[in-house]
């Protein structure tokens, strides 16, 4: 109804009418700051609220007002900034978004536009309707989870065949479209599953009612989408016409198999289609269970040729189809436009935030096992590091180290002295992780647990008393994290004087945060416990591990008295746990499917904002060959976050345990990583200031390259390093992409250089990883190695300088003091920029952020340059108000490599070096 | 960089009187010569990274420690200015505002006091052992010795009823022999056992073997013989056990150790198994039976395998290694499960003590050290 017009600031909405069932929804289109769209389609009128996701986004996006440039009864044209239009038909409803003349989406164009009204249950005509329209969403669940054994036996409304699918697209109100009311419907009996429902020996007894939510995008131009984690699938995404959707619904799964679209422990509705024209971000804010289907060229061509003249061939070209359904909440959808894949980087973090700067351990190693058994223990695998000359940072304790799987507590058989034991650890300058979950143990001695109770912090079961399932400690309770006085809580009991025994080097886990719950449905919560505010928790399940990641960062952060960085992993995660900490991929099998498997969904998750993860390094389940193992340390070097972990069931796995020649591999391995420290950082940084991924699938780097847009089994660290890990056993080579038809790369290795635009072949040893510098970038480096990052502090610098075809350079480098928060409020930190050009070498204040004013005595002990082919006469040192200095050097023609010798200047002044 | 006053003499090995200032240096290795004024210099020349003994320029150089006091020490170049303090001597971070303090006096004392005693602990202990020994070798050959005896009575014990059994199955037989070739007198029944059996028997009259013995007869022999055999078997077994070079750990044969933990009771019966028991009460648990000697390839019998114990849930057989060292009495000292159903258990035993060789050349060491001073 366009006539119900109305424009602000804040929105542009207009009332839509179902004209089935007479129900009134409310359409707001918002222009927002740095080309972004957002829709919203909310009840006019409504029996009870629905939820509304907002803790997840950074703030009230920031609106602006959007200009009529024409209406008409049945069209409505809206003007925006960057040459964005916005078309709204009526019948049938649809909108379209014009960037730059030209249709980059389309919404609702497959009229599955789904908004299952609120209501009571009853009996009168329009409840009847209503109802066959609202039995949609156990429709579809039973269609998408047909053939999974877990579900096939048990749900009652089941459609087997595709075309059971087919059957239930076109039984979804199409708003405004059909006018004539089909008398079968009108008379067809409540199906089940509409107001309960059963899985296995679980009940939901849905009080409210069908609630769920849905909306088509028709993306044209588009052939390859990516993202909407976390799945062990792909990461360039599959259309799902032939199998199920793909589905966001966080749980605890037990060995999850590989090439499903099933859903594992975290939710990041935010999906990004690209092609070599333009990136483009969807991100559907909606935190209750989630289906996304994903077709290709399938619907929408006649529409097309119905579509505005200026609309070039829209009809001809490739398409994606993107469908969300979720089973309540409200539609809020957010239309990044980009045009660059960096522009929808900055877009999405405007809206969700950026990665939390980590602090410098926490991109070091990591060492876990379920479980260091005790304190003697911890300190044999501390000790066995040093033995072995070999880099950690942290030592981590799974749920063995509780006094009966009470967090907070320690186990006083084997860790009656914490605290030394931490001293013991921190004089290694070293730091320790303990596991928290999100359940307390029933237990009335517990006080923990005693407080939570009898403050009324605990989920709810259906009938209002506290709920109670099964975890670790036997019966357990869950928190209320949704609720910010419990969060609150939860905060205070990190205080050292209430979380006895820990120390200021301790940190923290949260696992099972989906939350796990062994006797529940799918081995999580009822949906229909309550949380604070009367929501149920199917309302809010995907953010359970969100807000309790929330609540353990604000106790690192109060204990701190908010001057540290907080170090957090989480396993569950929704849009926007970035700003948090870490995450992982859960627990993995040590299989080489499952190394394989890392790299995509690392990347995947990266993507979508969470650039700190990783994946359990050697997996999780089953013992790896010490072949598997030494690949994983491999690849983990070079994934974000690089942790070892593994299950009780397993065999001692400590790098030391196979024999000198493979701690021999595993230290190169730990040593490149630590070495590249400065540049991990300076990366981080980049994603902490502007949304930028860590690790980057090769299209980032390279968006016009189509080459690159299937790749996935090799990407970029930042903007300079090339990884191609070995998946496979017993492999003696693999064949590189090199991307880029004016690049050059250069082996880090052996400095041998490639010309980029093709695939090479590149041989492997045992103790080989294929990493290639990108010509035209610098990468800083500390070259030697020590026991821990902290120990590397004071340690001097290496540039590595790898020229491209115009014997050209240019990197950067991070500094502070890589543990406070003292970069974000006193300014003390350090960009600082390099540029090689000329034969000249430039160290200058970095002009892309304002200049901070942290000090260091740093300094730089070596220069390596590969590239280079000139012969050189001499190579100066001019500094301001010093006398030019001649440095030392060495050349090696045969790889055009040349190394100068300790220019001995600080990285924070202001140098240059002249190559002659 | 290194302070010039340090440059000579940080990190240099006395013994090695290859740092000479008034030439080039020439790496260790022999792969390159450099200035003498880059030694030390806070930057790696060398490949082996012999020109930077006192800095951490070098990822596979060492620190030289004298540690007067105590023992001189080789660290890697990764732990030099780390700002931990690992020579006792402080050396080693001279440059990184961690403030040591020197402790070689102090760990001299101890290692002093801690090795005279495991001198005196290896000493007596070896006494112990050469006295254990042949006590042990003793008590083992009587002990086996009234095994066997036993053994043979209760065999004849039990030979005599099959003895009766058989013997009487002989009279029988005869008696049909006798029948046949000459008495009237025979029952229809001992004829038609005659006629069977002729007909089973080409020879008859040449080597009439004794017919099978009934099934009482067989059982007595079968079940009593039979076991009498295992013990033989085991006896044999136990005979064969390797316990030690000169049969120094069969003291141990035969007896129990046990360790408390807080939550368990573990005991080790030597060359037989290992058991958990909750101290809480509940059943036991096998941690593994008597498997072999590991790395025995130098003859030295230090680790012992136990294996076959409970199987795990969805996992493996429980096992145990247990590592033995020299000790005054026989005692177990720690039992930990590295990894799931993975046992290792620490022992002592008088039987891994050596000769007080040890002591004297440590005692010598010591003096040495303190004589530097």
């Amino acid at each position: 109804m366009l006539d119900t017009l109305e424009i602000s600031q804040a929105a542009t909405s207009l009332n839509l009418l179902h004209e089935k069932t007479q129900v009134l929804l409310k359409l707001e289109i918002c222009g927002l700051e740095d080309n972004t769209v957002r829709f919203r389609i909310t009840e006019l009128e409504t029996r009870r609220p629905r939820f509304e996701a907002s803790d997840v986004l950074v703030g009230s996006p920031r609106t602006y007002r959007l200009s009529v440039e024409k209406q008409t009864t049945e069209e409505l044209m809206l003007l925006g900034r960057d040459s964005l239009r916005i078309s709204v038909s009526a019948h049938p409803f649809r909108i379209d978004v014009l960037s730059g003349g030209e249709l980059v989406t389309s919404v609702n164009a497959r009229g599955l536009l789904l908004f299952e009204h609120s209501r009571t249950r009853g009996n009168t005509l329009t409840e009847r309707v209503s109802s066959t329209v609202g039995s949609m969403w156990t429709k579809l669940k039973a269609v998408f989870t047909s053939g999974k054994e877990e579900t096939a036996s048990e749900e009652k409304t089941q459609d087997e065949s595709p075309e059971g699918e087919e059957k239930a697209h076109e039984e979804e109100p199409d708003l405004g479209t059909d006018e004539k009311e089909n008398q079968e419907e009108m008379t067809e009996e409540e199906e089940e599953g509409t107001w309960e429902e059963s899985f296995k020996s679980h009940h939901d007894s849905k009080p409210y009612g069908p609630m769920s939510v849905g909306l088509d995008f028709s993306l044209p131009g588009f052939e390859d989408v990516y993202g909407i984690p976390e799945h062990a699938d792909s990461f360039r995404l599959r259309t799902t016409s032939s199998g199920d959707p793909y589905r966001l619904y966080n749980l605890d799964v037990f060995q999850y198999e590989l090439e499903n679209p099933m859903a594992l422990y975290g939710s990041v509705p935010y999906l990004v289609a690209h092609s070599p024209e333009r990136t483009l971000g969807l991100f559907w804010l909606n935190p209750t269970e989630t289906w996304i289907d994903i077709a290709s060229n399938t619907a929408g061509k006649t529409v097309f040729g119905k579509m505005l003249d200026f609309v070039r061939s829209a009809n001809e070209g490739p398409q994606m189809d993107v469908r969300w359904m979720s089973e309540s909440g409200i539609v809020d959808a957010f239309l990044l436009l980009g045009p660059l894949p960096t522009d929808v980087f900055r877009q999405y973090a405007a809206l969700a935030g950026t990665q939390a700067l980590p602090p410098l351990f926490a991109l070091a190693y990591h060492q876990s096992r379920w479980n260091y058994n005790d304190e003697d223990d911890v300190l044999a695998v501390d000790a066995g590091f040093d033995k072995h000359n070999l880099p950690m940072d942290v030592i981590w304790l799974d749920i063995e180290h509780t006094d009966g799987k009470r967090y907070f507590t320690w186990d006083s058989n084997k860790f009656p002295n914490p605290a030394d034991m931490q001293n013991h650890i921190a004089g290694k300058r070293r730091k320790m992780v303990t596991i928290v979950d999100p359940h307390l143990k029933v237990d009335s001695s517990y006080s923990v647990y005693n407080e939570a109770y009898s403050r009324g912090y605990l989920v709810k079961n259906k009938g209002g008393g506290d709920y109670e399932g099964w975890c670790w400690p036997g019966s357990a309770a869950y928190l209320d994290f949704l609720n910010p006085e419990v969060r609150d809580w939860y905060a205070s009991k990190f205080a050292y004087d209430s979380y006895l025994g820990s120390t200021d080097i301790l940190f923290t886990w949260n696992d099972m945060n989906e939350p796990s719950v062994f006797n529940g449905p799918e081995v999580t919560l009822h949906k229909d416990a309550l949380h604070h505010g009367g929501w149920e928790h199917r309302d809010v399940h995907n953010l359970y591990g969100f807000y309790q990641q929330w609540g353990t960062v604000g106790g690192q952060l109060r204990r701190s008295g908010g001057n540290e960085r907080p170090f957090v992993l989480a396993r569950a995660f929704f849009a926007g746990s970035q700003r948090f900490g870490a995450v992982w991929t859960g627990d993995n099998l040590g299989e080489w499917s499952h190394l394989k498997a890392s790299i995509s969904m690392v990347l995947s998750l990266n993507l979508c904002g969470l650039s700190f993860s990783g994946a359990d390094i050697g997996g999780f389940f089953k013992n790896p060959s010490t072949e598997l193992l030494v690949r994983w340390y491999q690849a983990g070097a070079y994934q974000p976050l690089f942790r070892a972990h593994a299950h009780i069931d397993t065999a001692r796995r400590e790098p030391w345990i196979f024999g000198s020649d493979t701690t021999a591999l595993v230290r190169t391995a730990l040593r490149e990583r630590y070495a590249l420290l400065p540049y991990w950082y300076t990366v981080f940084y980049w994603a902490y200031r502007s949304g930028m991924p860590v690790m980057r699938a090769l299209w980032i780097e390279f968006p016009k390259e189509e080459q690159t847009f299937m790749i996935e089994d090799e990407y970029m660290i930042g903007n300079a390093l090339l990884v191609h890990p070995v998946t496979e056993a017993a492999s003696r080579g693999v064949n590189v992409y090199l991307p880029g038809a004016h690049e050059v790369w250069y082996d880090v290795h052996t400095q041998k250089k490639y010309s980029g635009g093709q695939e090479i072949y590149y041989p492997v040893k045992l103790s080989t990883i294929p990493v290639f510098q990108r010509g035209g970038t610098i990468i800083p480096r500390k070259d030697r190695p020590r026991r821990s990052s902290a120990c590397m502090s004071a340690d001097p610098y290496t540039l590595y300088i790898a020229l491209d075809d115009q014997k050209s350079a240019e990197g950067e480098l991070y500094m502070d003091d890589e543990h406070s928060f003292n970069f974000e409020k006193q300014n003390e930190y350090q960009l600082r920029h390099f540029l090689f050009k000329g034969g000249t070498l430039k160290a200058s204040v970095s002009s892309h952020i304002p200049p901070g004013k942290y000090s260091s005595t740093e300094w730089l002990e070596r220069i390596v340059i590969v590239g280079i082919a000139q012969p050189m006469m001499s190579v100066l040192l001019k500094q301001p108000g010093s006398q030019d200095a001649p440095l030392a050097y060495e050349y090696t023609p045969e790889l055009s490599s040349l190394i100068v010798r300790r220019p001995g200047v600080r990285l924070t002044a202001e140098w240059t070096i002249v190559i002659r | 960089g290194l302070p010039s006053t340090l440059r000579m003499t940080v990190g240099w090995q006395l013994e090695r009187p290859l740092y000479d200032e008034t030439k080039n240096f020439t790496c260790l290795d022999g792969s390159k010569s450099i200035p003498f004024d880059q030694v030390n210099d806070d930057y790696c020349d060398c490949p082996d990274g012999t020109d930077e003994p006192g800095t951490a320029a070098c990822p596979n150089g060492f620190f030289h420690c004298t540690n007067a006091g105590f023992r001189p020490q080789n660290i890697h170049s990764s732990l030099v200015n780390d700002g931990i303090c690992d020579c006792c001597d402080t050396t080693d971070e001279y440059n990184s505002g961690v403030i040591c303090e020197n402790s070689c006096k102090e760990l001299g004392r101890k290692e002093h006091e801690l090795l005279a005693k495991q001198a005196e602990v290896a000493a007596e202990g070896f006494k112990l052992k050469a006295t254990r020994k042949l006590v042990g070798l003793r008590e083992a050959k009587k002990d086996w010795e009234i095994k066997v005896s036993k053994l043979q009575t209760f065999k004849e014990e039990t030979e005599v009823p099959e003895k009766e059994a058989k013997e009487k199955h002989r009279q029988e037989w005869e008696g049909i022999l006798l029948c046949s070739l000459s008495s009237p007198s025979c029952t229809l029944h001992v004829v038609a056992f005659v006629l069977v059996f002729l007909r089973k028997t080409k020879k008859p009259e040449e080597d009439r073997e004794m017919p099978p013995y009934d099934e009482a007869t067989q059982a007595l022999i079968d079940g009593k013989t039979f076991s009498i055999k295992i013990m033989i078997v085991d006896l044999e077994k136990e005979l064969s056990l390797d316990l030690g070079r000169n049969g120094e750990f069969a003291y141990m044969y035969g007896k129990c150790f046990e360790m408390t933990t807080p939550e368990y009771i573990y005991r080790i019966c030597p060359f037989n198994k290992i058991v958990q028991k909750p101290k809480s009460g509940g059943t036991e648990t096998s941690l593994g039976s008597w498997g072999m000697w590991v790395d025995l390839g130098s003859n030295n019998y230090s680790q012992m395998k136990y294996d076959h114990g409970t199987a795990c849930w969805q996992g493996p057989s429980r096992s145990t290694l247990v590592k033995l060292t020299c000790g005054r009495e026989t005692v177990v000292t720690s039992t930990v499960e590295p990894s799931r159903c993975e046992y290792a258990m620490e022992m002592q035993t008088p039987a891994l003590c050596q000769e007080s060789r040890l002591q004297k050349q440590h005692g010598d060491e010591w003096q040495q050290a303190h004589s530097e001073l």
